[in-house]
């Protein structure tokens, strides 16, 4: 493969741990005209509200928007389902010249009927911030008509980045705290801000809370029910997983609740006993709480560590490449990598900010590439440079590993065995596991030096000897 | 959660629930990527490109490349101008392709930014190296569906490079269709069968199924060039498969460069690969060979074997239109009774060529155009049909009503092998009977009373 330039403008977005001197230039727009693998602020939105489950998911837009967010996002719900569905007002060229707010009302009024939803969010797309509709009107109109919440959630993808979207989704969230009793919320409480029950990741997480006796009183928003986000305001920690998309939040119940928060992660043993430890020392006046979490710490890992072990010894020495949406999540890759004898050899994310970079490179080891807001031919290079054995990352770069022999391992939205929490550290060593110790790769061009594109002998080559019976 | 669905329906005049379409760019893109080193770019906001190669990376497990123009809130106000000539600098410089071909999006529409002014800018200032080829169309996605998008792109490249020279080829034109590789690679076996030279737009094939070599190239082998589709203007004739994805293109290219076309539906089925067949053997007056009347002979013995079990089957059909009229014409050759015939994509022509198709099959089917899944699913719940055949989205309506799926169309997401095999042609036409026959018969195996069971069906 010939070499692969950096687009001049991205030189800032690249780095070798090592010789970094100047801070990570990220958090830009994606330079126009690069193949960026980055989302829009309606993604943002969507995917931080989406796996709430009994509030109506309206799009307000043309189809496309709404079409491709479509249950693909695997966030299961104990109860209703309604989030599954995909409701748009599949905007008409009318429309566009008109303005789609009649239409956007007779939707809802439609829809709330039929369902009778507990709330419902009307995201914006970017046609919407174009024609000018009057979104916060009709939101208005529909709650004083239905008798629900209905939100309007600024997501105009053209309006900065999928961050904004998290903030857009957390504001629309922000608007419904504090109108629910908090009657029956305990002193020792938390919520967990930032998990999306991927796989039912947020119901192991939960388990481990309750088994501490600490109350959940709501998860944002995997799992999430309006009655429950209602009252998160009353409880007494924050547990802020994906910082990225919810530290927004957690600001805001700390300045008008007085709500505390940790930025916790449940990937990887370390991190997953830190939360523990973290929210147990938070409740410090009841020290039964952190001898419950010591219990179930020993337990858990009892439980797995012979089994990572092994993974571990045949693991020992390959190296990855992680690129995934989120900062805060690559660090406790890379920190889960290493417990079952992973190096991390190139990793990024999409929406990292300075000090994020900053921090990776600390926990890096030396030569390690770290990428902003990457692009495949990028990518491809770094993987191909580092000749890794593993690649952790999305939809879209699950294919071009493949293509380059690599092994793959979904980190992101498309994964379907919950990675969180102890179970999910074992979950994610097999996962790594049957990946890269595969046969598969044996066959691929870069384990058969010497030959042919396609790993096929020369007609000269002499490997099967055609004398020899096979008995 | 479908169990949400009531079977009632009730005045629904401003919304959509569970559509049956998508938007047009991602067809525009699907269409350039069949386009030899071509790098379509999608000209508006950078969610919209992810989205599209998301969603095609799903269908095909392969990697998608797009470029986008990265809107700004400045750029939404002040036009998409700067946006697009920064772009064209930057891919030509980096990625070096041979073509790019630019789509719009709705937010470049809305805001009205003149894309062939653009690219002359672009060009005039240097930014568009010498000897590479910039095309553009114009995809607004509150118009149509995805199907549109394909089919705009389409008769966009040709408008900007088919040309006669005066000299006609012994080449026959081939607009297959939003079709998969593996489709595009029979239609090509086919033709290699009938011994007539062609040209397929847009081949996706050797792009979009390409093998693991241990590279990652942006530009695979595959893809029609520019000189082929330039020389599409010397052929001497046209054949188009599918009124919505192909037919427009083949009136261009008739009106630009006098090109006789056909214009034909997709080659699915048996009257569908006839009708193909034929149509070649006439424009190229050749006598079809013995190969493809043993394929066809096959498949008529294969439908003879087991017509019994497909008999009066009720079927609901939802998908793209071509396909779903070639599909609708082969159940009536399989004595399969369509009853529900969607499609999300808005054109009347739609219902009257089912309509058409049903007349004399006995089938009293509820055909509906610009529809969506959602009312699909309440017309099973009120009668339920026996198969459902359509892409991965009815897998809701398959499982809450227990019907079985047949997955056929695009996208499907949820199975990997469907984009490998074809569905066009005698041999595509087998495999699908393959499925439906197995389905139904499953089916009986895994539910029927005991006393019921046999081990032959
Ligand atoms: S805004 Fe983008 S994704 Fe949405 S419908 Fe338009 S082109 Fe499609
Ligand atoms: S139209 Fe805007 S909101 Fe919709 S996908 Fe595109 S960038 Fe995102």
């Amino acid at each position: 493969m010939k070499d692969i330039e950096i687009i001049p403008e991205r030189e800032g977005q690249v780095q070798r741990k090592g010789d970094a001197s100047t801070p990570m230039a990220c958090n830009k727009k994606s330079t126009a005209g690069s193949v960026s693998q980055r989302a829009c602020v309606f993604c943002g939105s969507r995917v931080v509200l989406y796996p709430i489950s009994d509030a109506l998911h309206v799009v307000h837009g043309p189809i496309g928007c709404a079409a491709y967010t479509w249950d693909i996002r695997g966030s299961l719900s104990s109860g209703q389902q309604l989030h599954r569905n995909s409701f748009s007002t599949d905007l008409r060229e009318m429309d566009v010249i008109y303005g789609g707010e009649k239409k956007l009302l007779l939707a809802l009024r439609q829809l709330i009927a039929r369902y009778k939803p507990k709330a419902a969010f009307i995201y914006s797309t970017c046609i919407v911030g174009v024609i000018g509709d009057d979104v916060e009107a009709v939101c208005r109109t529909m709650t004083a008509e239905a008798g629900i919440p209905v939100i309007p959630v600024h997501s105009e993808g053209f309006k900065g980045t999928k961050k904004d979207g998290y903030r857009a989704a957390c504001e629309a969230v922000a608007s419904l705290l504090g109108t629910g009793s908090t009657e029956d919320v305990k002193p020792h409480s938390v919520n967990i801000l930032g998990d999306f029950n991927l796989a039912g990741e947020t119901w192991i997480i939960k388990k481990y809370y309750e088994r501490m006796g600490i109350q959940v009183v709501t998860c944002i928003t995997g799992d999430a029910k309006i009655e429950d986000i209602r009252r998160a305001h009353g409880a007494k920690l924050n547990l802020v997983q994906c910082s990225g998309s919810m530290t927004h939040l957690a600001k805001m119940m700390e300045e008008k609740y007085g709500i505390p928060f940790k930025r916790v992660s449940y990937f990887g043993i370390e991190d997953m006993s830190a939360a523990l430890y973290d929210t147990a020392k938070f409740f410090s006046d009841d020290p039964t709480i952190m001898q419950r979490a010591q219990d179930l710490v020993r337990e858990e890992v009892g439980n797995i560590y012979p089994q990572l072990q092994a993974y571990r010894e045949e693991l020992q020495g390959k190296k990855a490449a992680i690129y995934v949406g989120g900062s805060f999540k690559a660090f406790s890759l890379v920190r889960a990598l290493r417990l079952i004898g992973m190096q991390t050899a190139v990793v990024g994310s999409q929406t990292g900010g300075p000090d994020d970079y900053k921090q990776l490179a600390e926990i890096c080891d030396e030569g390690t590439i770290i990428v902003d807001d990457s692009n495949p031919l990028e990518l491809a290079k770094f993987v191909l440079e580092k000749d890794v054995d593993l690649f952790i990352g999305g939809v879209k770069e699950r294919p071009i590993a493949y293509k380059l022999g690599v092994a793959f391992c979904d980190h992101n939205h498309e994964r379907k065995e919950p990675l969180a929490g102890y179970v999910g550290m074992l979950n994610f060593a097999k996962e790594v596991y049957s990946s890269v110790m595969s046969p598969v790769w044996n066959f691929v061009p870069r384990r058969q030096p010497g030959r042919a594109h396609t790993g096929m002998p020369s007609a000269q080559e002499k490997s099967v000897s055609l004398e020899e019976k096979i008995p | 959660m479908l169990d949400g669905t009531k079977a009632e329906t009730t005045e629904r005049t401003a919304l959509r629930i569970n559509p049956a379409k998508t938007c047009q760019p991602i067809g525009a893109m699907y269409a350039a990527l069949g386009i030899h080193g071509c790098m379509p770019h999608s000209h508006g906001s950078q969610g919209c490109c992810s989205y599209h190669r998301s969603h095609l990376t799903r269908h095909y497990k392969e990697p998608v490349m797009a470029t986008t123009s990265s809107f700004t809130e400045g750029s939404a106000v002040f036009g998409g101008l700067a946006n697009l000539t920064t772009a064209l600098q930057n891919i030509f410089s980096i990625y070096n392709p041979d073509v790019v071909a630019i789509h719009t999006t709705c937010l470049s529409e809305v805001i009205g930014d003149d894309i062939p002014t653009i690219i002359k800018k672009a060009r005039d200032e240097g930014k568009v190296p010498e000897g590479k080829v910039v095309i553009h169309t114009n995809t607004p996605s509150f118009v149509g569906s995805h199907v549109t998008g394909f089919s705009n792109m389409v008769t966009s490249t040709i408008k900007y490079l088919a040309e006669k020279t005066g000299k006609t080829t012994d080449r026959l034109n081939v607009i297959p269709g939003y079709l998969d590789p593996s489709d595009i690679l029979e239609i090509k076996r086919l033709l290699g069968i009938l011994g007539v030279n062609s040209i397929l737009l847009p081949d996706t094939s050797g792009v979009l199924d390409t093998g693991l070599d241990g590279n990652y190239t942006m530009f695979p082998k595959g893809g029609t060039t520019v000189e082929d589709i330039k020389s599409m203007g010397d052929s001497f004739a046209t054949i188009a498969c599918g009124h919505f994805a192909s037919h427009a293109a083949a009136t261009q290219l008739e009106n630009q460069c006098n090109v006789p076309a056909g214009f034909l539906e997709l080659p699915i089925g048996l009257t569908g690969t006839d009708r193909f067949i034929n149509a070649v053997r006439q424009y190229a007056t050749i006598d079809i060979p013995e190969a493809i009347e043993e394929e066809r002979a096959r498949l008529i013995d294969l439908m003879s074997d087991l017509h019994q079990y497909l008999h009066g089957k009720t079927v609901a059909i939802a998908g793209d239109p071509d396909h779903v009229i070639a599909m609708t014409q082969f159940l009536v050759d399989l004595d399969m009774k369509p009853k529900y015939v969607v499609t999300g994509t808005p054109g009347q022509f739609f219902e009257r060529r089912i309509a058409e198709i049903l007349k004399d099959s006995g089938s009293n089917a509820t055909v509906k155009q610009f529809g969506d899944l959602f009312e699909l699913h309440q017309w099973i719940k009120q009668e339920p049909v026996d198969l459902i055949i359509g892409n991965s989205y009815n897998k809701h309506i398959a499982r809450v009503e227990n019907i079985p799926l047949i997955r056929f169309g695009f996208p499907i997401l949820d199975r990997g092998t469907h984009r490998l095999f074809p569905t066009v042609g005698y041999t595509g036409a087998k495999r699908l009977i393959d499925e439906m026959v197995n389905a139904v018969l499953d089916k009986k195996d895994r539910e029927c009373d005991e006393q019921w069971f046999e081990l032959i069906q």
